[in-house]
C-alpha cells in the first residue's frame, strides 16, 4: 500500500505550514469571517490544526457526532452550504499556494466533502 | 453529566459547565480571577479523570505532565477528582522597596526580589491582598539589570487589589506573590527581526521589560514601541523612554493619545490617534515581524487579528490581554449574548 494522503502531503509539517495561510484566508473572507469573529485566536489555531489534520486524512479522534455538536451553534446562526463551499475553496487555495499537486488537493476536498452533512447538521 | 469530586465532596456538573463554574455554583470557595484561561490562578491537578486539552494551553510543560489544568477552561468530559496542587500553591514573600505615582492613576510598586526567584521580563505574577484576593500584574523589571521586581499598577475604581495597593500598602510592608508565569517574553534568536510592541495603559509594564531585555540581549533589528492612553496625562515614563530611544539606534518610541486634540504645548513626540491604529498605519506589511500586544483585552484581541492579517505569523504574535474579573457572573452572560447577536447581524449582512 502506498503512504496515506496525510503522509504524502507532508504530515504535521504541512499542517503547520498551512495553518497560517488557511486561517488568514478565512479571516479575510467576508462570506465566512463573521463566524470566526468572537473565537479566541490562540485557541482557534489549535482547532484549525485539528481541522487541517482531519481534512488531510491524518490521525484524529473526531467523530461525526463531534462535528455535529461542534458546529451546531453555527448552524443556528445560519451556517449553510455556501459557507461550507467557501471553506473548502479556501482550503484548496491554501494547498495550491503551498505547491501541493492537484490530485492531492482533490483528495483533500473529497475528505472534507464527507463531513458536509454532519457539519451542517443535515 | 460528569461529577466533580473536590475535598471529599461530590458535585454534579451541568451541560457545558466548567469545573470552576460548577464549584462556584455549589458555593465552594476556590481561587480564581480572569475565568478566561489566562491568569492561571485557578490551576488545579486532576487526580482522576482527564483534563480537556484546551484547559492545559499555556501551562508549563512540567506541570502539564503532572496533570495540572485550569478549571475555568475545562468542561469535563469524564468524572474528575481534583485537588489544589502543592507545587503551584507555593508563594513568596516580598518586601515593598518603593511606591511611586507614575501618572494620575498609575503606581509603580518595587519589591525585593526573593532569593532564587527566576523570571523572564514580561511574565506576570499574582499579587494577593490582605483579604486573600489575587490579581495578575506584569513584570517590568529585568533580572539581569534590576535587583528588584517592578510592577506598574493602574488603580481601577473599587478595585480590590489595585485599590489596596494604592491606598494601604506601605514601604517596608511584606506582600505575597506567586511564581511568575506567562509566555509574553523576549526569546533570543533571530536578532535582526523587526519587533512591534503595542501597549495601552499599564500594558506598558511587560513591554518595558521586554524592550530592555531585547536590547540587553543584543537585538539589532528595529524595535518599535507604541504606548497608548486616552489622555496625555495617562502616559508615563515618557522621559525615561525618550532617553532609552536616544541611547539606542534601533529603538523607536511612540507615545499616542486617542482622545482630545493635541495642543501647541503638548510634547512634540505625541501623536494623536489610537496606538493600535497608528502602528498599523505605519507598518502595513508585517510579514516577518515579531509582535507583542499588552493591555486592554479588546485592543489586544482585535490587533492580534489585524497584525496576523497584515502578514505576521501566528507563532510570532505574543499577546497578554489584561482580562479582568467580573464582579457579577451574570454580567458575562449578558455580554456574550450581545456578542453573538453582533455576529448574526454581520453574517446576515454578507
Ligand atoms: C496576564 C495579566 C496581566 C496583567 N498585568 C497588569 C499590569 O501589569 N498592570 C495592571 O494595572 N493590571 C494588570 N492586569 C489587570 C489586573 O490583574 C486586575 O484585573 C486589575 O488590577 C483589577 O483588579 P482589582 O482587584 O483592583 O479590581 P476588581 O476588584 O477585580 O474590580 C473592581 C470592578 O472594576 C471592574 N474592572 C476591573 N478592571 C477593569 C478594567 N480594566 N476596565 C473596566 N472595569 C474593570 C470589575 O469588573 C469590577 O466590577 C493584568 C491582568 C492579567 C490577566
Ligand atoms: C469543511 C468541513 C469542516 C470540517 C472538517 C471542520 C472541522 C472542524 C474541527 C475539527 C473543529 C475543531 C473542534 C474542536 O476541536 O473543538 C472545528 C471548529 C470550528 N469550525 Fe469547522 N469544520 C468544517 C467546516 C466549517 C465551516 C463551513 C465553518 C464556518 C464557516 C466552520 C467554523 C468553525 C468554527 C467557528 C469552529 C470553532 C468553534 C468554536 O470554538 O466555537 N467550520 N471545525
Amino acid at each position: 500500500m502506498s503512504d496515506s494522503l496525510f503522509d504524502r502531503i507532508g504530515g504535521e509539517t504541512a499542517v503547520n505550514a498551512a495553518v497560517d495561510i488557511f486561517y488568514r484566508k478565512v479571516l479575510a473572507d467576508d462570506r465566512i469571517s463573521g463566524y470566526f469573529d468572537d473565537v479566541d485566536m490562540e485557541k482557534q489555531v489549535a482547532k484549525q490544526k485539528g481541522f487541517l489534520t482531519m481534512a488531510f486524512g491524518g490521525p484524529n479522534n473526531y467523530t461525526g457526532t463531534d462535528m455535529r455538536k461542534g458546529h451546531a451553534h453555527l448552524v443556528e446562526r445560519g451556517l449553510d452550504d455556501s459557507h461550507f463551499d467557501a471553506v473548502v475553496e479556501n482550503l484548496g487555495n491554501t494547498l495550491k499556494e503551498l505547491g501541493v499537486a492537484d490530485d492531492l488537493v482533490g483528495e483533500v476536498a473529497a475528505i472534507a466533502e464527507t463531513t458536509r452533512n454532519d457539519v451542517l447538521g443535515k | 453529566m460528569p461529577k466533580i469530586v473536590f475535598e471529599d465532596k461530590h458535585y454534579q456538573s451541568e451541560v457545558g459547565e466548567s469545573v470552576l463554574d460548577c464549584l462556584i455554583r455549589h458555593n465552594v470557595s476556590v481561587n480564581y480571577s480572569c475565568k478566561s484561561g489566562v491568569c492561571q490562578s485557578c490551576m488545579m491537578v486532576a487526580v482522576e479523570g482527564e483534563p480537556t486539552p484546551g484547559s492545559q494551553l499555556g501551562i508549563r510543560e512540567t506541570l502539564k505532565r503532572q496533570d495540572h489544568f485550569l478549571i475555568c477552561a475545562c468542561v469535563p468530559e469524564t468524572d474528575m477528582l481534583v485537588a489544589v496542587p502543592d507545587s503551584i500553591g507555593s508563594t513568596f514573600e516580598a518586601r515593598v522597596i518603593s511606591l511611586d505615582k507614575l501618572a494620575e492613576d498609575v503606581v509603580r510598586l518595587r519589591l525585593v526580589r526573593p532569593e532564587n526567584y527566576d523570571y523572564l521580563p514580561g511574565q506576570f505574577i499574582n499579587l494577593t491582598n490582605s483579604e486573600g484576593v489575587s490579581r495578575s500584574y506584569s513584570l517590568a523589571s529585568v533580572p539581569e539589570l534590576d535587583d528588584f521586581l517592578e510592577l506598574q499598577i493602574r488603580r481601577v475604581p473599587n478595585g480590590r487589589v489595585s485599590g489596596w495597593v494604592a491606598d494601604t500598602v506601605e514601604v517596608g510592608q511584606v506582600v505575597t506573590i506567586s511564581q511568575p508565569s506567562g509566555q509574553c517574553s523576549y526569546m533570543p534568536g533571530r536578532e535582526d527581526q523587526p519587533l512591534l510592541l503595542v501597549g495601552t495603559g499599564t500594558g506598558l509594564a511587560p513591554l518595558m521589560g521586554i524592550v530592555r531585555d531585547a536590547l540587553r540581549q543584543g537585538h539589532h533589528g528595529p524595535i518599535h514601541l507604541y504606548h497608548g492612553s486616552s489622555k496625555a496625562e495617562g502616559l508615563y515614563l515618557v522621559a525615561e523612554l525618550t532617553d532609552l530611544e536616544e541611547a539606542n539606534d534601533a529603538f523607536y518610541y511612540q507615545p499616542c493619545v486617542s482622545r482630545g486634540e493635541l495642543t501647541e504645548t503638548s510634547q512634540k513626540k505625541l501623536r494623536s490617534g489610537r496606538a493600535a491604529d497608528l502602528a498599523l498605519q505605519d507598518f502595513a506589511n508585517m510579514d516577518g515581524w515579531r509582535v507583542y500586544l499588552c493591555g486592554r483585552e479588546d485592543m489586544v484581541k482585535s490587533l492580534q487579528k489585524k497584525v496576523f492579517l497584515a502578514g505576521a505569523s501566528m507563532q510570532d504574535i505574543f499577546a497578554d490581554p489584561f482580562v479582568f474579573s467580573e464582579r457579577v457572573s451574570s454580567e458575562k452572560v449578558d455580554s456574550e449574548k450581545v456578542d453573538s447577536a453582533k455576529v448574526i447581524q454581520k453574517v446576515d449582512a454578507t
